[in-house]
């Protein structure tokens, strides 16, 4: 149970220190660090990033969501696929999902160029694929449950009873 | 003489915090944590149904009581969240906030020359209620040792046995204080014994930590003499919306209507179309925000104990109440902390007997700025103590 609390407080912010954890749950520091090692060491957390908004950044980034096709045979099934589309760096995620399509992969590139010369060159000739439908980001509003913007102001009076 | 204001206006002193207000003013760095409301916006779903309703054009006057559809949801919501079983017919009423609820109890029960027992420290607006209304305050201070609960004890030693009326509010502003049905029960058997009417405001219910809020009002024998106050502005976060209820037999719930019909007329409306939201479909958000003040709380905590302040274990509300060191009185440490380090709490002592040497610090507000402020009274402390 203490494991989960702290999943949940590292999913709301990654970089709480253990002691900050500890002091927010009934747990000793040293108790805290050791359910994040479990943690890991189970593969239930598999990484940290920092949630970016792109559009605040001088330079180019482009993103797409694709969505991707296939027909299976008595070889090859979807793990198959996934694990070979999944390997490319471009490629930030990869989910098999219900629906009209059977794949959804999440693409970043520095260009228009780049991206759509990887998914021309490396994705669509994959035997198995036979469709793929591209869409590019525009704006994003909100990533990882982290709305963006400037963020609400606080207008609370700065006393009040 | 012309605008001869009343005495009883008169009487009542400005707000204690008016003055700190202007010093907080000065610098444009404060963290506050001075304020009594939560610092999350209402949530979507109810903020939705408000604007959904304002396009539809539902702006008249409601049902003096408040809108039949959201009494029935109250009643079906305190029934299952604190086992109080009201008719929305005749014992409940909607107000303008719990505060308007609580003066039209004092305004329906006090006669000029009654006294109204008010444990202490508490929400600094029972006592110019009871003022307004004619009657007169006894304080019943309530103090650390007991973990501010209310004690027999401290109700005989003020002399609240003479009184009518009885106040208290629990889990308590500004101690963070709950009482549980043990330690509710004494007191309910010195309100029956005495003959005491109970105003309770539970308006913080919601945010009890550890353990389930107990209604007074449950007790036995104590249905027919209760008043229960609550309402959405902390659980639900709606302060600005201006909504609240009471609970209570129909005799009172009647004529507290009566004072409401003729000056407020209705609770907002457009606050209310957001609270029937809020109690259909919001219970995950609310939820939600009871278990982030929950860390928030025991983060604060620990903080004052590493720094050193002397905090007991708060548990309700979003209010700790640490002591300030040897030789300080709480204006003082209250004054520093914000001309220095550009922290707000709150003195105590504007929240009466009892209050005294303590500060309300209020954990509504967003940990990196709880961090910060925590860091820097720590500062403060090395640097004074």
């Amino acid at each position: 149970m203490s494991e989960r609390e702290v999943l949940e407080l590292l999913r709301e912010n990654a970089r709480y220190s253990t002691a900050d954890i500890a002091r927010m749950t009934d747990l000793e520091e040293d108790e805290v660090a050791a359910a994040i090692d479990d943690l890991e060491a189970a593969g239930v957390v598999q990484g940290y990033q920092a949630v970016v908004d792109w559009d605040e950044l001088e330079e180019e980034r482009v993103r797409a969501e694709v969505e991707l096709n296939v027909r299976l045979d008595r070889e090859t099934g979807y793990d198959d696929i996934a694990e070979r589309l999944a390997r490319f760096p471009e490629v930030t995620a990869f989910r098999l999902v219900s629906g009209d399509y059977d794949f959804d992969m999440e693409v970043e590139g520095d260009s228009i160029r780049e991206v759509s010369q990887f998914i021309s060159e490396k994705v669509a000739p994959v035997p198995e694929i036979t469709q793929t439908v591209t869409h590019y980001v525009m704006t994003s509003y909100k990533e990882n449950g982290i709305e963006f913007g400037d963020g609400e102001e606080d207008d609370r009076l700065s006393f009040s009873p | 003489m012309p605008l001869d204001l009343s005495d009883r206006v008169q009487t009542v002193p400005p707000s204690g915090i008016r003055r700190f207000f202007e010093i907080a003013e000065e610098r444009d760095d404060v963290i506050s944590l001075g304020v009594g409301e939560p610092d999350f916006a209402t949530p979507w779903a109810a903020r939705d149904a408000a604007i959904a309703s304002l396009e539809a054009g539902k702006t008249s006057y409601t049902a003096n009581r408040g809108k039949r559809e959201l009494r029935e949801r109250i009643a079906d919501y305190v029934a299952d969240g604190f086992a109080l079983e009201y008719d929305p017919a005749d014992e409940i009423i909607v107000t303008a906030g719990a505060s308007e609820a609580v003066d039209l109890a004092f305004r329906t029960l006090v006669d000029p020359g009654d006294t109204v027992a008010i444990a202490q420290p508490s929400y600094i607006s029972y006592e110019p209620g009871v003022i307004f209304a004619g009657g007169e305050v006894l304080s019943v201070p309530t103090s650390k040792a007991d973990e501010f609960t209310l004690t027999v004890e401290a109700l005989e030693s003020a002399g609240a046995d003479e009184t009518d009326l009885l106040v208290l509010c629990y889990p308590n502003n500004p101690t963070g204080a709950v009482m549980s049905e043990a330690e509710l029960e004494p007191i309910a058997e010195f309100a029956r014994e005495h003959d005491l009417t109970v105003l309770s405001d539970e308006i913080y219910a919601e945010l009890t930590y550890d353990g389930e809020h107990t209604s007074i009002a449950t007790l036995e024998g104590m249905r027919e003499r209760t008043i229960v106050f609550n309402g959405f502005s902390k659980a639900h976060a709606m302060t600005g919306l201006r909504l609240g209820y009471a609970l209570g037999p129909a005799k009172a719930i009647n004529a507290m209507n009566k004072i409401h019909q003729y000056t407020m007329l209705s609770a907002p409306t457009t606050a209310q179309h957001a609270a029937i939201e809020a109690l259909d479909s919001c219970d995950e958000e609310v939820r939600e925000m009871v278990a982030q003040y929950d860390r928030r709380r025991q983060f604060v905590l620990s903080r004052f104990r590493e720094i050193g302040l002397d905090v007991f274990e708060a548990k309700g509300a979003f209010y700790c109440f640490p002591e300030v060191p040897d030789g300080w009185t709480a204006e003082e440490f209250a004054e520093g902390v914000l001309r220095e380090e550009g922290v707000a709490v709150v003195p105590g002592d504007v929240f009466g007997a009892g209050g005294e040497g303590h500060l309300r610090v209020s954990y509504a507000t967003g940990l990196t700025d709880l961090r910060e402020a925590l860091d820097r009274i720590e500062t403060f402390v090395e640097e004074h103590v």
